[in-house]
């Protein structure tokens, strides 16, 4: 190692000291540790926003906060959670995680790993410096339909070159996955023997490299739209504001499934070990996963379906919508398999993963509730679907971030988390999240339109409900900060190197805390 | 890439990572492309598209039937005569079918303050609705009027020559409604 490792860095006797550690660090573990943290601090700003939104809703009327600033709220919490709670959590967990599971001793564009990094904080400022611009932060949701979000005042600009920075960020970010995986995995490491969390992410860096770009050519349009003319989605000038549904969509369904993927992958290698048996249909998995991705890119329209399309394309998007029930059954039904007549634990990152088997479910029944056309004529944007994209992005998602928080949290720091905090975390967010989007069903189907800051009050009690579960969970969530940090300082213990009892694959080879760097000679895998 | 494994992989790395970059260039294309590729696909697959779909606006011809006659009528009504005097300039025309006549309705607000009012239509016998043409109307708006206020308000209308033979008058009522006294909750 010596001899060879000082071609481009000089700290590989370990990090450097200070600041200057994390700006230039091209270790990836130091990049997934900085992307994790960001992604944290993240998840309260936009949880700070859903806490002002479920204010305001707590009961009819103007409670707390100007219409227009509610908007904004609305918007940004999604744009927030999206691009900078989910992905780079997710992202952050790849760059830890996938060299230690493919035997890799680093990514394999380790600069540009810096670089995907630290131009994320460049795309948030710009993203949340719009609070302070005449006009205020966008507010036409995070779908930004024109023509209304071309009314945007001086923040369009901003958001524009936000999303452009955050998806080069993404893009770079996916292209050193796919590197990485495809040429650095350890001799005898064939694809079809990598873990299931690396294919998750394979198959998601694709689907980003296909679609982010997309995006930024849908925001450039409407740049040009609004200040040099052209008229893209202008009806006056020829264009069609459908136009634009249509290529977000594009974009917005595979989006869906980037932030689902990985956490297919996670709650794959969590269930094995927690159940101490092998994964049920290694193989369907991969497929499956692919499916959902190819199925993803011939769905777009039905989010849609009440902008007046023909009755053939209605048909065509629902069945084909319906069709993604199959390889996702598959995965459910494997997972349920994995964990028959296995001998099982229930430790916190296991408590996750099944949290999310039922609740991840739920939001997938809901999903073909709004797949059949004339049901979702009625159910669209109402609170119906705010109730189903929440229960498959925040117990979905979300869950499987925090299950693989706890379930590698012993192997990056070296010392086990406090269960019995961890168990607390777990069982105060599963019981708040349930109670703050289960009664949103209800309300979607009484019809309670979804954006809109006030109600009939009708709708009083299940806001109140909503609400409340709202702000147990966010209260809760400071619990996962300490467990975090308590684990950090030294938690209950010095972890052993395997961690769990059922742990399989490299990862767990190595010492914890895994040392700064790893497989520098690779492991011969069998 | 720290170790003796340097070398090779390093290679492949450049030859992918270019694919990799060329791939997200072309998909940025492509999102642009999507705006030609709807046309084309809705086009060729004769499925709607926004150019088929469009109705355009086509001017209508109307035979003047001058050999028939119709009275039309004029009535004006309102709940809230304290507030409103609300009368027809002429209460009946005899007017040939397909042939474009205008009358007034005079309004009175005879209150002190501003109001809003607005007018509401409706056609007897009820068969002859769809034949009585309004082509402006003051109902088609909100009308403001300040405190005391007089206005004398246009009706442009046609009898469809559609019209059928066994009805020969049509009554064309309004009712007026004050909406809110304007500058007051």
């Amino acid at each position: 190692m010596s001899t060879a490792t000082d071609t481009h860095h000089d700290e590989h006797h370990g990090p450097a000291k200070g600041m200057r550690r994390w700006l230039f660090t091209t270790n990836h573990k130091d990049i997934g540790t900085l992307y994790l943290w960001f992604s944290l601090i993240m998840f309260f700003v936009g949880g700070a926003m859903a806490m002002v939104i479920r204010a305001e809703l707590i009961q009819p009327g103007m409670n707390l906060v100007d219409p227009m600033f509610y908007n904004q709220m609305v918007t940004m919490h999604a744009l927030i959670m999206i691009f900078g709670a989910v992905m780079p959590a997710f992202v952050g967990l790849a760059n830890w995680m996938i060299p230690m599971m493919v035997g890799a001793p680093d990514m394999a564009l380790p600069r540009m790993n810096n670089w995907s990094f630290w131009i994320l904080p460049i795309g948030f400022t710009l993203l949340l410096m719009t609070f302070f611009v005449p006009g205020g932060a966008p507010a036409a949701g995070w779908t930004i339909y024109p023509p209304l979000s071309l009314q945007t005042g001086d923040a369009f600009p901003l958001l524009v070159f936000g999303i452009h920075v955050l998806g080069i960020s993404s893009i770079m970010g996916a292209i050193n996955i796919i590197v990485t995986i495809m040429n650095m995995r350890a001799p005898g490491m064939g694809l079809l023997k990598m873990p299931i969390f690396v294919w998750g992410w394979l198959i998601t860096a694709y689907l980003l490299i296909a679609v982010m770009p997309v995006l930024a050519g849908a925001v450039t349009m409407l740049l040009t739209d609004k200040y040099f003319g052209t008229a893209f989605f202008d009806a006056a000038g020829g264009g069609d504001p459908v136009l634009f549904q249509h290529i977000f969509w594009f974009f917005g369904h595979p989006e869906v499934y980037i932030m689902i993927l990985p956490a297919f992958g996670i709650i794959s290698e969590i269930i094995p070990t927690f159940a101490r048996k092998k994964l049920f249909g290694y193989s369907a998995m991969v497929y499956a996963i692919a499916a959902i991705a190819f199925l993803s890119f011939i769905v777009w329209a039905h989010h849609m379906f009440t902008v007046g399309m023909p009755v053939a394309g209605l048909l065509f998007f629902m069945f084909t919508t319906m069709l993604i029930a199959v390889p996702t059954g598959v995965k459910i039904f494997n997972w349920v398999a994995t964990m028959w007549r296995g001998a099982m634990t229930f430790e916190t990152p296991m408590l996750y993963a099944l949290a999310f088997l039922f609740l991840f479910t739920i939001g997938g029944f809901s999903g073909l509730m709004l797949a059949i056309v004339p049901a979702d004529f009625q159910y669209h944007d109402s609170y119906f679907v705010v109730a189903h994209f929440h229960y498959v992005l925040v117990p979905g998602a979300v869950f499987a971030i925090m299950a693989a928080v706890y379930y590698w949290l012993p192997k990056w720091t070296g010392y086990m988390y406090s269960e019995f905090w961890g168990k607390t975390h777990f069982w105060l967010s599963t019981i708040s999240i349930n109670v703050t989007f289960f009664p949103q069903h209800f309300l979607g189907l009484a019809g309670m339109p979804r954006r809109i800051p006030d109600y009939a009050v009708q709708f009083t009690d299940f806001n109140f409900i909503s609400s409340i579960g709202a702000f147990v969970f966010g209260l809760s969530q400071l619990i996962f900060v300490y467990v975090i940090i308590h684990c950090i300082r030294g938690g209950v213990g010095r972890a052993t190197d395997r961690v769990w009892e059922g742990s399989h694959g490299l990862e767990w080879t190595v010492p914890s805390p895994a040392p700064y760097h790893t497989f520098e000679t690779a492991p011969e895998v069998k | 890439m720290s170790s003796e494994q340097d070398g090779k992989p390093g290679k492949g790395n450049r030859g992918l990572v270019a694919r990799l970059t060329l791939a997200s260039v072309a998909m940025f294309g492509f999102g642009f492309a999507l705006v030609p590729l709807y046309d084309v696909f809705c086009e060729v697959t004769g499925i709607s598209s926004s150019s088929t779909t469009r109705a355009a606006a086509e001017p209508v011809a109307l035979e003047v039937d001058y050999d028939r006659k119709v009275t039309v009528e004029f009535v004006a009504t309102t709940n809230q005569r304290d507030i409103w005097r609300f009368t027809p300039e002429e209460t009946r025309m005899r007017v040939h079918p397909g042939k474009l006549y205008t009358t007034h309705y005079l309004a009175t607000n005879l209150d002190e303050r501003d109001r809003m009012g607005h007018a509401v239509p409706d056609v007897s016998p009820a068969g002859a609705t769809r034949y009585v043409q309004k082509v402006e109307c003051f109902c088609f708006e909100e009308q403001l009027f300040a405190g005391e206020e007089s206005q004398r308000m246009p009706v442009l209308f046609y009898v469809d020559p559609e019209l059928p033979r066994n009805i020969g008058t049509v009554t064309l009522n309004y009712s007026f409604f004050a909406q809110d006294v304007v500058g007051e909750k």
